[in-house]
């Protein structure tokens, strides 16, 4: 097994206390990076080559740099623990069990783009994590690790811990900067971006939990050190949340050098019941599904790319030959028509409509020009919203039908499914 | 309906003075909308048309303002919920691991369906979008807990403990 960067400290006794983490070297990164100077962090940071690991895996070092250096006003650190897309579990596991590595990277982060404040939006339904993540906070503050003049270096910081309400958009930046800010989730057009104009108005970065727990060992290991561990252009380890039909569902944290195919067999266990491997969607349900023929892929940016798929949130959901994939697609339909905030046209509509035609197959009242309608409408309104929700859609919209295509057929001459007849499905119905 | 706990809609002095100091954390005061919405729902126990107002008259916002928040979100109840709140899953990893059979066993079981609550007022039954649990699929929040995976047996005992 190779190093563990993001989970080193998971499996250690109250792993979730300070003094645990201090006992591990905890909070010195941050010393080293106060020594070393802002500009120095960002450029070990930019040398790491750290990709976003929220989903859209843009370079950490170059969205920092979007933050204009002459500024009358405050910057903000916003870190987005926003976690909802299907098949991902991994910040959970942050929060819960390593809150001060989040802190020590919110530290570096703030001290490297200059700003006093950050917050983090954590998801509504993750009590028992933000509640964890707010005692570790304030020991944090007890501890003279937050506050003015941090381990004498003459920073000042604060943290504010702010919790969601349910709203799978606000995990996109700009709808949880329009949450925080006490409105609706409903995203805002960009330009301007946020590191320009972003929470309440100010210059704003918006980083994704696991991104920011990277800071402290790259801080104290160099940015060399983690660029090395991946690929020419996306450095490092990351986790993976794997589920569905494998023998040992859980989070698997590797190098984004690994196979689909190794992390499937040799890390999660293999198909449940040695059964045989049908599809994977590989990154959050927003991702291209992927055959099982197209899992000899490496797993990172780059490497999914090249299959026309996505690594996204690196949330892995495997499906093993009894899945029927016209009941999956029913079920990311009825959540993109529930989740589309409402605010773009394109978006509201062809969702509700998806969800429909898609339900009425099911329900085996499919007519023969269906998928083709599903295929068509998906496609006209890709690249129209304001933000990237409903092109993540149209990923499992298009896919699902153009790669399966004969079980939706099957499905529409038959009024039943050939691969698990007669099982109950979802009640068709409203999202 | 009256409001959940039958009191006034009207916050003790305790908690005007965390609404003010939540008000001051944030660089417009509006960013303590969210956290006084929970802590409205957490002492009224839903947020009716009147705790919208209230709370409205808290951030100088207007109550139509203040109701679009508050439908916008999942997590704030537009009307009464029971004693417990029993949240499934029905996103891909459950499903494809038997989140309709949990649906199904649970509505069997409190002789309700998802959406609504139990005649003596204890569990509040939804069906909800992935809780990113899904290596304990099939899964359900209880309250503030997560549950998974889910058996029958599992089911039975968690109801159990559910008075």
């Amino acid at each position: 097994m190779a190093e563990r960067i993001f989970m080193r400290n998971f499996d250690r006794p109250e792993s979730n206390t300070l003094a645990t983490y201090r006992a591990s070297g905890g909070y010195d990164a941050f010393r080293k990076a106060a020594e070393m100077g802002a500009e120095a962090v960002h450029a070990e940071v930019k040398k790491s080559n750290l990709r976003g690991l929220g989903g859209a895996g843009f370079p950490t070092g170059t969205k920092w740099g979007f933050v204009p250096k002459q500024r009358t006003g405050p910057a903000f650190l916003v870190v987005n623990a926003d976690e909802g897309e299907p098949g991902t579990f991994k910040d959970r596991y942050i929060l819960e069990r390593d809150p001060h590595a989040l802190i020590e990277g919110m530290l570096i982060a703030s001290y490297a783009i200059g700003c006093q404040t950050s917050f983090i939006y954590i998801r509504g339904e993750y009590v028992r994590p933000w509640r964890i993540f707010s005692d570790a906070v304030a020991e944090a503050e007890a501890a003279g690790l937050l506050g003015q003049n941090i381990l004498g270096t003459g920073f000042d910081h604060r943290i504010v811990v702010h919790r969601g309400a349910g709203a799978y958009i606000c995990g996109e930046e700009t709808g949880l900067l329009s949450s925080l800010e006490g409105k609706k989730g409903w995203p805002k057009i960009k330009p301007p971006f946020p590191a320009v104009k972003g929470a309440f108005g100010y210059p704003t970065v918006v980083n994704n939990v696991e991104t920011i727990t990277a800071l402290g060992p790259i801080v104290s290991r160099g940015g060399a050190w983690f660029a090395g561990l991946g690929t020419p252009s996306q450095g490092g380890t990351r986790m993976f949340s794997v589920s569905g039909h494998v023998a040992r569902p859980g989070l698997y944290e590797l190098p984004v050098t690994a196979t689909m195919r190794q992390l499937i067999y040799d890390h999660a266990g293999g198909m449940r019941g040695g059964r045989a491997l049908k599809a994977v969607v590989p990154g959050g349900s927003s991702t291209v599904i992927l055959t099982a023929a197209e899992i000899d892929l490496t797993l990172d940016v780059d490497g999914l790319k090249k299959a026309g798929s996505f690594i996204g949130s690196a949330g892995v959901v495997v499906m093993d030959d009894t899945t029927c994939i016209p009941e999956a697609l029913y079920v990311l339909a009825r959540f993109y028509a529930h989740e589309s905030c409402g605010q773009c046209t394109p978006c509201r509509e062809t969702t509700g409509w998806i969800f429909k035609i898609v339900g009425r197959i099911l329900a085996g009242k499919g007519v023969a020009g269906d998928p083709d309608t599903i295929l068509d409408v998906a496609k006209r309104a890709a690249g129209t919203t304001i933000c990237a929700f409903y092109d993540g859609a149209v990923a499992p919209y298009i896919s699902y039908v153009e790669k399966f295509r004969s079980e939706f057929d099957y499905h529409i001459r038959h009024g039943d499914c050939d691969v698990s007849p007669g099982r109950a499905r979802p009640a068709a119905g409203s999202h | 309906m009256s409001v959940g706990t039958g009191g006034p809609v009207v916050f003790s002095d305790a908690h005007l003075r965390r609404v003010r100091e939540l008000q001051a954390t944030y660089p417009d005061k509006r960013g303590a909308l969210l956290p006084v919405l929970h802590l409205a729902q957490e002492t009224f126990g839903w947020i009716s048309p009147e705790v919208e107002t209230y709370v409205a008259s808290l951030f100088g916002l207007s109550s139509a303002q203040v109701h679009e928040v508050v439908t916008f979100y999942t997590l704030f109840n537009k009307r009464p919920v029971g004693r417990h709140v029993v949240s499934v899953c029905h996103n891909l990893s459950c499903a494809l691991l038997g989140a309709e059979d949990v649906i199904a066993y649970l509505q069997e079981r409190l002789g309700i369906e998802a959406g609504e609550t139990t005649p003596d007022g204890r569990v509040t039954l939804f069906r909800v979008e992935c809780l990113c649990a899904c290596e304990v699929a099939p899964m359900m929040q209880v309250d503030d807990d997560y549950v998974g995976p889910l058996t029958r047996e599992k089911i039975d005992q968690v109801l159990e403990g559910l008075r």
